[in-house]
């Protein structure tokens, strides 16, 4: 609190310049500080919208409203993006692949990339964009309109009404929709390698097949979970911590998508050590 | 204190500043079972904020808020959902839920509190969208955001006392609204609290509808109540501020300039 009002009281004058490593370090402190505050709120908000998904009351309807919104309006984008990736992966590895003469494994490569890596980061992050701007900004306008308290004066709690369904449509959403991007992403591969490279359609099948395991698609769809739970609890997160008016509600929405970006990235490769190392 | 003979709603010298800006500075009041209670007060002086505080949206400093006699400030949050069951308010911006019907902002509590089956907290909905004076027929089906501001308003108003709370909050219920509405409104409250015996506290700044609803006046002036009392008594309370509000002068011992004390 001291260095709080110190910083923000005193403006800097010519005799205090002795003081600027004291005050860098104020200023340090200070932001590393309320970084460590809201690590904290953040935890204690997921915990709680967590432990809410398991307590009844329960509220299907909007739940399944939220299957849809999250996961059937995105399938549209998440199709385009593995299909698009499948078919630029087949390409780009054909071209490194013939200067070793080892055109065999571009099949392999395709359905690796595409189930491990590619198909649920780039779904993480492009339903980021999609569904956790909407659910911050929808949940920030509430929060502005006074909606959230009417819900709390109206005896029903926001954490389940308008939280757990989001996050728990997230989490089990994502993986089915990584899931068809999995399939497309690899059909993509086989349309390049088939109809561009010259791959015969059997043999391109076949090592697909050979290469790919089960523990290849199960850990890009575990990823797909944890990415779609980040989604939601950002969007959920910054929406109901909405600062005041239009601008509070852009700034939330932005947050959301940054933060959930990120946050996909940081567990994407945390994820990826413990799966494989 | 035994449960019989506590009021209703009983604040302590509650506090509550926002950043350095001190806006609730040591409120007092007592609302007893039955009565209606009017809160006066200038623009920004903390009205809404009291009213947050009391419902525990909005945590204050310090103080005690007792409702019943009991004290909800270190409620549980399963306990403070039950609480909520007492309760009913009128969002002074109306807080109504867009993306949902008229009737089924209405019959919200009925359906997601009460757990009421649809088709019976609709036909209630209708009736309390008729008794705020709006036409249940035409206005039902319709979003809120299809609505005049002052026909929200009357719906957010349908909406506070559709699940027959026990306790009422009104926010400015009859700012926006003419004339003959504003006194339909206010025949309204006089009901609530006549025939199905709630508590209300209102926040208004129309001293007609003051004079119809209250029973008691409290005044609220630099984060205090400076003034309580009956309404009769409003004309002469002797206390300078209450009476240049009342009659709206300009010049009196409330500087129009009046800011907040900071921390
Ligand atoms: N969430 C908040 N964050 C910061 N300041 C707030 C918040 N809510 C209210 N305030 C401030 O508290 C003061 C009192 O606000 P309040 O809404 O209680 O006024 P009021 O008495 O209801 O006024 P009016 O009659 O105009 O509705 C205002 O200065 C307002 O800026
Ligand atoms: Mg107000």
């Amino acid at each position: 609190m001291v260095t709080m009002s110190h910083i923000s009281s005193t403006p800097l004058k010519s005799g205090q310049i002795l003081n600027l490593p004291r005050l860098i370090c104020q200023i340090v402190g200070h932001s590393i500080l309320g970084f460590l505050r809201s690590i904290g709120a953040l935890s204690l908000f997921v915990g709680r919208a967590t432990a809410h998904c398991f307590m009844p009351p329960f509220f299907p309807r909007l739940t399944l409203r939220q299957f849809i919104d999250i996961g059937y309006y995105s399938l549209p984008v998440v199709g385009m993006t593995a299909l698009f990736t499948g078919m630029v992966l087949a390409l780009q590895s054909y071209t490194g692949f013939t200067r070793f003469n080892a055109e065999g494994a571009v099949a392999g490569v395709v359905a690796l990339s595409v189930t491990r890596e590619l198909a649920p980061v780039l779904a993480g992050l492009m339903v980021a964009g999609r569904v956790g701007a909407s659910i911050a900004a929808e949940i920030g306008t509430m929060r502005v309109t006074e909606q959230i308290d009417a819900l709390v004066t109206l005896s029903v709690n926001p954490f389940k009404y308008l939280i757990a369904p989001r996050l728990i449509a997230g989490t089990l959403m994502l993986p089915l929709l990584v899931l068809i991007g999995d399939i497309i992403g690899i059909y993509g591969g086989y349309i390049v390698g088939v109809y561009n490279l010259g791959f015969s359609s059997g043999n391109y099948i076949e090592q697909t097949w050979d290469i790919l395991e089960r523990m290849d698609v199960i850990s890009g769809l575990i990823k797909a979970a944890v990415f779609g739970f980040i989604v939601s609890a950002m969007g959920c997160y910054h929406g109901f911590n909405s600062g005041r008016g239009a601008q509070g509600v852009g700034t939330a929405t932005t947050y959301a998508v940054v933060s959930a970006s990120i946050l996909i990235l940081v567990f994407n490769y945390i994820l990826t050590e413990v799966f494989f190392s | 204190m035994s449960k019989a003979t506590s009021p209703k709603i009983e604040l302590s010298d509650i506090k509550k500043s926002f950043g350095s800006k001190i806006v609730l500075d040591g409120v007092d009041l007592t609302v007893n079972k039955g009565e209606s209670m009017v809160i006066i007060g200038g623009s920004g002086s903390g009205k809404s904020v009291t009213l947050k505080c009391i419902l525990g949206l909005i945590h204050p400093d310090s103080g005690s808020v007792k409702i019943d006699g009991q004290e909800t400030l270190d409620l549980r949050a399963q306990e403070r959902d039950q609480m909520m069951k007492k309760f009913g308010m009128l969002f002074q911006g109306g807080a109504l839920f867009d993306s949902m019907p008229i009737w089924e902002n209405v019959a919200f509590g009925l359906i997601q509190g009460q757990k009421m089956e649809r088709g019976q907290a609709r036909t209630i909905a209708l009736q309390k969208i008729e008794q705020v004076g709006l036409a249940a027929k035409t206005v039902a089906d319709l979003y809120p955001a299809e609505l005049s501001g002052g026909m929200q308003k009357r719906v957010s108003l349908a909406r506070a006392i559709a699940t027959s709370p026990e306790i009422i909050f009104f926010d400015e219920p009859t700012t926006g609204l003419d004339p003959i509405m504003a006194d339909v409104i206010n025949e309204l409250i006089v009901d609530c609290v006549k025939d199905l015996g709630a508590t209300a506290l209102t926040i208004t700044h129309d001293m007609a509808s003051v004079r119809k609803i209250a029973d008691h006046v409290a005044m609220i002036y630099e984060g205090k109540i400076i003034w309580t009392g009956p309404v009769a008594e409003l004309d002469n309370s002797g206390n300078d501020y209450v009476d240049q509000f009342i009659r709206g002068r300009g010049t009196g011992p409330i500087n129009k300039h009046a800011g907040f004390k900071t921390v």
